[in-house]
């Protein structure tokens, strides 16, 4: 439904043309995004969050967020997962509210009611339980929350438009071993739980005697046997599969990869360190992180060179994906030049109560937030897969079955 | 194509070898089928070609194996993958990626192959095994046909010249497996792939085969055309003993073979009386269900099935994988989910609801071995786990033992349940289920992984059960042992009885389900090979 509220018009000038054409135009084809670009827009738009506690600005970034996600994820399980990071963000705002009314902090002249204080011991002076709330007190707590949930809420739409899995593909080709381990270790998962509770089950056929840490005993046996067996036989067809066939490197080579990545991040480390610790010598700030950066990359391209393999449909970085990007970064830094500009109004003071405002510059980094809804491509839905012919209902609705598609089809009526 | 030159392989904690001295030479394009009892060898034989013995599984391997000119001893199965494709028993154990598409690149990506190569290989491998609908697929939500066409596909992509199976179709119904079998035989045909395949149930591939290597568990291998090994062994399939009663030389491997030479049999048995059915029991049910529903989230597992099993009667429960036989054995037995109905069970303490009880008395009424006995097992020696039996149910000392003797008998007492065969560690759960003393056993695929010689104790087992005035219930694909064992059959399809009535009955109604002995002497009702020498000896002693 939201879709229909958002139709944008364009589709309005076209002649009747099957729905699909006009996204079919050149670089709009259905395809799923590059995940990494989706992550950089959420970052961005994460970052531009952490900028403001204005609930003004904050709502509509989420609004923003859930928009994209509405338009713009496919249909795999992990699409759906957004609802779960809205309810998180709501719990979240709920907490701090609580935690306020609770424990009280902040000050406020607005009393709204008198809860019984309860008096606590000398050495927890400094912490109140219950006592005055005040307004101030509250809406604090809620700006406060708000902000937290909407960074929350933006990642979370990371996760929903780009398949989790495909980023740790993306990994350079030096890390091709750690992001198998990960792989494998994430679809081991659900192959445990699945164990324990059919174990479980089983045991309760053997009357399920003993209860503590005999039945953990009768149920982790069998469990992590089976574990076992498995990642032997995993082990086995990977191996027969070809995994691993660049044994043959001199042994010169890989410690010399090994000792350049190790270097280099362990100059990374002290440089961090340098530069957030002012009393180090400054040449162990900026200079080294960038040394150790340096060689750090050198020794993970080294030893991706070595890696011999190739990779199937490898997400492309084009044009879109730059969009998609920039997106993300545009948000955060005009978020951060609406600050330098008007410092008050991204940060409303709760006491005096005030109205929080909006600004132009804040309409801005939303408009820029929501841009990819449009601007990037549509996703590919299991419906698309498929040749499907287009209806024409009774009513004369040109009718597909995509989701995404009803606005300009509405359009077109 | 594949070279076993004096081969010996010997484990570390065995004092006789695996395989002792075997030469072998598979030409290409051959389609091989290694048989032989569980434990004789065959994994080890299988897993030898593409080097996984002795690379992966430890050992000491004398003499060479070659593969195309490549020895196994200088090229670990990594290097072998572009030649060798392996496809496990469990083809949900070798998947490395999750969804269909990505799982069939692997291979490739791990052989470095460029990027358009990659697509277009993928494409011709999703029409070649009649998956491409599946493309997008998450692997955990395939049947178990689809999992195993895909891992066969996920190996083809690399375009090995040798693929070997290990039981393909043991865990499958015979529909499915009927389906990875054909695409097996096309690849033979269309492309001229060299296969192994090591099956326990060789009447479902026999017939496909160019060769047979038979190893007889001492370490040897007999090899030679299918009829002529099959001829001097006692692993048989029920069409190879038929031709043995019937007097028939060259023996015949597939039914269309058989029932060309079976009219002078036919003649001979026309004027014996068909074999008497199972006199449906007239007492009391020893189990009433009524009204069964069983509800995952998005699916009806069970839709409202009765059932009345009555003592002394042993039901098959058959049904394609995923039509709901698991659910109902559980359901039943009140340890698994259950939205409705009712179980009433006529046990020692009179009429109850299993699901009502604790499970330590629900297993008194009603006992289920799982799928994997492994399940049941946890404790470090066969003794340890007779004891707790006895513990578990109340029974004198010795109980478990002495009716695990009686299944099978002699079984170390000190051995761990994990390093028990197959068929042992099925008597072994069997057993510490039977101490309880339910007057109802249901078995969920006990067979799985059983071969001829296993299955025949197991049914006799079964039978005695019954004698005691058991019920039995037996969930299974196989239909050769549904057609010697039970009394009555159940179909199931989408959580529902299609078809109930006693095997011959039901048997003979469809040929997805006829045994191979029916299908030759049809439209006489026989059923097994069993029936046709006794009526043949009667028909001898009248004649």
């Amino acid at each position: 439904m939201t879709d229909q509220a958002t139709a944008d018009g364009v589709g309005r000038q076209t002649p009747v043309t099957p729905p699909d054409s006009r996204s079919a135009r050149a670089g709009r084809l259905p395809r799923a995004l590059h995940p990494g670009a989706w992550w950089l827009w959420a970052l961005g738009l994460a970052t531009a969050a952490s900028h403001t506690t204005n609930p003004l600005p904050l709502a509509l970034l989420v609004a923003a967020a859930a928009l994209v996600v509405v338009r713009r994820r496919g249909d795999a399980p992990w699409a759906f997962a957004f609802r779960m990071y809205l309810i998180l963000g709501a719990v979240i705002v709920a907490m701090r509210v609580v935690f306020r009314l609770v424990f009280g902090g902040g000050q406020g002249d607005h009393v709204l009611l008198h809860l019984p204080e309860i008096p606590l011991p000398a050495w927890a002076a400094g912490i109140r339980l219950f006592g005055p709330v005040a307004a101030e007190q509250l809406l604090g707590g809620f700006y406060d929350g708000l902000r937290l949930a909407t960074m929350l809420i933006c990642l979370g739409a990371a996760n929903a438009l780009a398949n989790p899995k495909r980023l740790l593909k993306a990994v350079p080709g030096a890390l091709y071993a750690v992001s198998t381990a990960v792989v494998v270790a994430l679809s081991v998962a659900p192959q445990l739980v699945e164990s324990v509770l059919r174990v479980r089950r089983a045991r309760r056929l053997r009357g399920a005697a003993g209860q503590g840490l005999r039945a953990l005993r009768g149920i982790a046996l069998p469990v992590l046997a089976d574990a076992l067996d498995r990642s032997l036989a995993l082990a086995a067809a990977m191996d027969s599969r070809g995994y691993g066939r660049t044994a043959a490197i001199p042994a010169g080579q890989r410690a010399l990869t090994g000792g350049l990545v190790l270097a280099g991040l362990v100059g990374v480390c002290v440089g961090t360190y340098g530069l957030l610790d002012a009393t180090v010598p400054g040449y162990l700030g900026l200079p080294m992180l960038i040394v150790g950066l340096a060689t750090a990359v050198a020794g993970m391209l080294l030893a991706g060179r070595q890696v011999r393999r190739s990779r199937y449909r490898p997400d492309r970085w084009r044009i879109t994906e730059v969009v998609v990007a920039g997106c993300g970064v545009a948000t955060a830094v005009v978020m951060a030049v609406a600050g330098s500009v008007d410092p008050v109004r991204l940060y409303p003071p709760v006491s005096p109560l005030t109205w929080p405002e909006l600004t132009p510059l804040m309409l801005l980094v939303v408009a820029v937030a929501v841009a990819p809804a449009w601007l990037a491509s549509p996703p590919t839905l299991a419906a698309h897969r498929t040749p499907r012919p287009v209806l024409i209902a009774p009513n004369g609705t040109t009718r597909s079955s995509p989701k995404r598609d009803t606005s300009e089809s509405e359009a077109q009526r | 194509m594949i070279d076993f030159s004096r081969v010996t392989v010997h484990y570390a904690e065995t004092s006789e070898p695996m395989l002792r001295d075997v030469n072998l030479h598979i030409p290409e394009g051959e389609l091989c089928l290694v048989a032989g009892r569980t434990g004789a060898g065959k994994s080890t034989l299988l897993r030898a070609i593409n080097g996984l013995v002795p690379h992966f599984t430890g050992g000491t391997l004398h003499g060479t194996v070659t593969v195309q000119g490549r020895d196994t001893r200088s090229h670990p199965p990594r290097d072998l993958a572009d030649v060798v494709g392996v496809v496990g028993q469990d083809p949900l154990a070798g998947f490395v990626t999750d969804t269909v598409e990505e799982e069939l690149a692997y291979g490739m990506e791990q052989l470095a192959l460029p990027a358009p190569v990659m697509r277009k290989r993928v494409e011709e491998t999703l029409d070649l095994l009649g998956i491409a609908e599946l493309r997008d697929r998450p692997l955990r939500t395939l049947s178990g046909g689809q999992q195993q066409r895909v891992a066969i596909g996920a190996v083809l992509t690399s375009h090995p010249q040798v693929l070997v199976l290990d039981e393909p179709t043991s865990a499958l119904d015979p529909t499915a497996a009927e389906d990875v079998l054909a695409a097996v035989t096309r690849l033979v045909h269309d492309l001229g792939v060299t296969v192994v395949v090591a099956e326990h149930r060789l009447e479902r591939v026999v017939h496909y085969a160019d060769r047979l290597l038979y190893l007889p568990g001492d370490g040897t291998v007999i090899d030679g055309e299918p009829a002529a090994v099959l001829a001097d062994i006692d692993l048989a399939p029920p069409l190879v003993d038929l031709g043995r009663a019937a007097g028939w030389t060259p023996l015949p491997l597939s039914v269309r073979d058989a029932r060309r030479r079976a009219s002078d049999l036919r003649q001979r048995l026309a004027d014996t009386p068909a074999p008497p059915a199972t006199p449906t029991p007239d007492g009391p049910p020893a189990l009433t269900a009524r009204n069964i529903v069983v509800r995952y989230p998005g699916t009806i597992a069970v839709a409202g099935v009765d059932l009345d099993l009555h003592p002394g009667q042993v039901v098959a429960l058959m049904g394609r994988n995923g039509s709901g036989k698991s659910s109902l054995l559980w359901a039943v037995q009140g340890s698994g989910p259950r939205q409705g109905g009712t179980v009433t069970v006529t046990g020692p303490d009179g009429a109850t609801d299993p699901k009502t009880l604790p499970a330590g008395r629900a297993r008194r009424q009603v006992g289920l071995v799982p799928q994997t006995p492994g399940d049941l097992l946890y404790l470090e020696t066969v003794d340890a786990e007779c004891a707790q039996a006895d513990r578990e149910s109340d029974a004198p000392a010795g109980t478990c033992r002495a009716l695990l003797d009686q299944l099978t008998p002699a079984l170390p007492g000190d051995q761990h349940p994990r390093d028990l065969s197959e068929g042992q560690r099925l008597a072994l759960a069997l057993a510490v289920q039977l101490t309880a003393a339910p007057p109802v056993v249901l078995l969920d695929e006990p067979t799985r992984g059983l071969d001829y010689l296993a299955k025949r104790q197991f049914t006799a087992i079964v039978r005695r059960l019954v004698t005691e005035g058991r019920t039995v219930v037996v969930a299974t694909h196989d239909v050769e042992l549904v057609a010697t064992l039970a009394d009555r059959v159940v179909v199931m399809a989408q959580g529902e009885i299609v078809a109930d009535g006693t095997t011959a009955e039901v048997m003979l109604a469809s040929p997805a389900f006829a045994p191979q002995v029916a299908k030759v002497l049809a439209p006489q009702p026989w059923l097994t090979v069993d029936q046709v020498t006794a009526a043949l000896a009667e028909a001898g002693t009248r004649g």
